[in-house]
């Protein structure tokens, strides 16, 4: 197809457009992080630092407990990543192959509980977890993220399980595999990649959540970091902008690294079932 | 996340059982319970039983530390719900969030889609760049967007300065400019998602449906309607509607961006359910406008599920 040259550069401007507006909000947090504090104060701040430095990240740790955050974080989205996927395996795997009223039952779960306000359910949970003594305890985060985890990586799975030719499991049938050999050792080795794919993908939902974050963990040293960085910003709304810059940068590294890695597979899984429907 | 509500069907494949295959195949369906029962049961547990928890405190006059036992109190809740301005106010605001937030996300990522669907150099650096606000976490969007729209540190203003455009505000801040300043920051944390989702159906096109069309002398808008809307529409339809639903229970951005103020402007469904539950702990009261919630969302997706009957069910 040929395209005119004013359409061209039509199709540039346009483009630029969208790269100005995706980048400059994080630019401008990058530039932010870095500035001493005599640049933050000036009335015209600038996009590049003067005078770089890393004082911000020091007073950053210095003032909120970044690194017990960081570490409840971790242990939250790991606990859920792995467990998550555990479960959620085999139930895809019965998804993807047998078309019974359960399976049925649980896409249509997937779907709906992709819908519900997250506040009905939070009260109740609330009360069950208080009454199990795992307010305010990490593993109890873990348990709520693992079931709401459980959603989309049962739907990435079911989408990778499907990948799978079923051929494949039916010669290894025929060569006298029992239905477990052949599980393990036709089928897992294909689904590794995706389930891969599934836990990171879990892993960085729960890294980022907050809400259950928020309402679940009242003592500032089981605190996630997405709830410790609302703490840089004072009950006024007055923020030390630098430390504040720092932190958010730091929290964000890991999911943007792992979601560099993965992105290509997640939007694969995602999509496998979705646009075909 | 899921981008579609239907299960695709796939044609069972024909094929010739043996005895020994339907022996297997009977083993694996007493086995499949085993499969199935470790997600089973937290999702019964900790998923559906919470859910319907929550319907019932709806009746009732549950209240965080209190000493006298919890009542049945019927429809009391919602009786007063329906008298409470503050929370139609709010309800209004989440409408027009999610809308205000969908639409033009939806049109954005539409266009950037079709212009990643080209071949154009930098096309990469779209692709990069638009992992960013996917992989954020939203706290962190909300922080970076309050950094931008500082009164005094901001980009924002210190730009409009800079082209002679005013003195800069504080928008954030503003009774008029709050909403539409957070409805700006939430169509910017969703549109990677979009275009994604509206770049892989695209992609899905086959080329030489455009190509014939070009060849028949149908310029670019008659391509777009005949061949590549009709093309991507169940992705658009699926995901507008998800957007819509996700949008209107959103929480963590704009909690951090404006906590609901200025005077209540910004005051999601979601943060006024969240204040009554939590900071002044009427978890009757707030289970019921999570049932209310729930009622409008039903409605959406019937919507989208009529769209979807409408269309024909498969295409």
């Amino acid at each position: 197809m040929r395209t005119g040259r004013a359409a061209r550069t039509g199709q540039y401007v346009a483009l630029l457009a969208y790269l100005v507006f995706l980048a400059f909000p994080f630019l401008w947090l990058l530039s932010t992080a870095f500035k001493p504090a005599r640049e933050l104060g000036s009335l015209h701040p600038t996009w590049i630092p003067e005078d770089p430095t890393l004082a911000n990240f020091r007073q950053a740790f210095d003032e909120q407990p970044l690194l017990d955050a960081a570490l409840n974080s971790l242990v939250a989205a790991l606990g859920a990543a792995v467990v998550a996927v555990l479960i959620a395996t085999p139930m895809a795997y019965v998804m993807a192959r047998h078309r019974t009223t359960l399976s049925r039952m649980a896409t249509g779960w997937v779907v709906v509980s992709q819908a519900f306000p997250f506040v009905l359910v939070i009260i109740p949970l609330f009360l069950v977890l208080k009454n199990l003594r795992l307010i305010n305890s990490v593993p109890g985060l873990v348990m709520v993220y693992v079931v709401w985890a459980l959603p989309f990586a049962l739907w990435m799975l079911v989408g990778y399980v499907r990948a799978v030719p079923a051929e494949l499991e039916e010669a290894a049938a025929v060569d006298g595999a029992g239905k477990l050999r052949t599980l393990v050792s036709v089928t897992a080795p294909l689904l590794a990649p995706g389930i891969v794919a599934t836990a990171l993908f879990a892993f960085i939902t729960a890294w980022n959540e907050f809400f259950f974050a928020l309402v679940l963990l009242k003592s500032p040293e089981k605190q996630t970091l997405p709830v410790v960085l609302t703490h840089f910003i004072g009950a006024e709304g007055v923020a030390d902008l630098g430390p504040l810059a720092a932190a958010a940068f730091l929290a964000t590294l890991p999911s943007l690294v792992v979601f560099a890695v993965i992105q290509k597979r997640i939007t694969g899984g995602m999509l496998a079932g979705a646009v075909k429907s | 996340m899921t981008l579609a509500t239907a299960t695709p069907k796939r044609p069972r494949p024909a094929k010739r059982r043996t005895s020994a295959g339907d022996k297997e195949r009977r083993l694996l369906d007493h086995g499949a319970w085993f499969l199935v029962l470790p997600a089973l049961i937290p999702i019964l547990v900790l998923s559906v039983g919470p859910l319907l928890y929550g319907i019932a405190l709806a009746f009732t006059d549950a209240q965080s530390g209190r000493t006298e036992p919890t009542q049945w109190i019927g429809t009391l809740n919602f009786q007063d719900l329906l008298h409470d301005t503050l929370f139609w106010d709010s309800f209004r605001i989440g409408l027009l969030w999610a809308v205000g937030v969908t639409v033009p996300q939806f049109l954005l990522a539409l266009g950037l889609a079709l212009l990643l669907n080209q071949r154009l150099r930098l096309r990469w650096l779209a692709r990069a760049l638009a992992i960013i606000p996917w992989a954020m976490p939203e706290v962190v969007v909300g922080i970076m967007w309050r950094l931008v729209y500082n009164p005094d540190a901001g980009i924002l203003n210190e730009t409009l300065r800079d082209l002679g455009l005013g003195d800069g505000r504080d928008w954030l801040s503003g009774l008029a400019t709050a909403l539409p300043a957070v409805i700006v920051v939430g169509v910017w944390a969703g549109m990677p998602q979009t275009t994604v989702a509206l770049l892989a159906g695209l992609q899905n096109t086959p080329r030489e449906l455009h190509e014939a069309a070009a060849m028949d002398g149908a310029g670019a808008w008659r391509r777009f309607r005949t061949v590549t809307w009709p093309a991507i529409r169940p992705v658009a339809l699926a995901i507008s509607a998800l957007n819509l639903i996700w949008n209107f229970n959103s929480f963590a951005l704009v909690y951090v961006l404006t906590n609901g103020g200025p005077g209540g402007r910004t005051r999601l469904p979601m943060l006024f359910a969240y204040e009554e539950a939590f900071r002044y702990g009427q978890f009757g009261y707030a289970a019921a406008m999570g049932c209310v919630m729930v009622a409008v969302i039903s409605v959406v997706l019937a919507l989208h599920l009529v769209g979807r009957l409408r269309r024909g069910g498969d295409a």
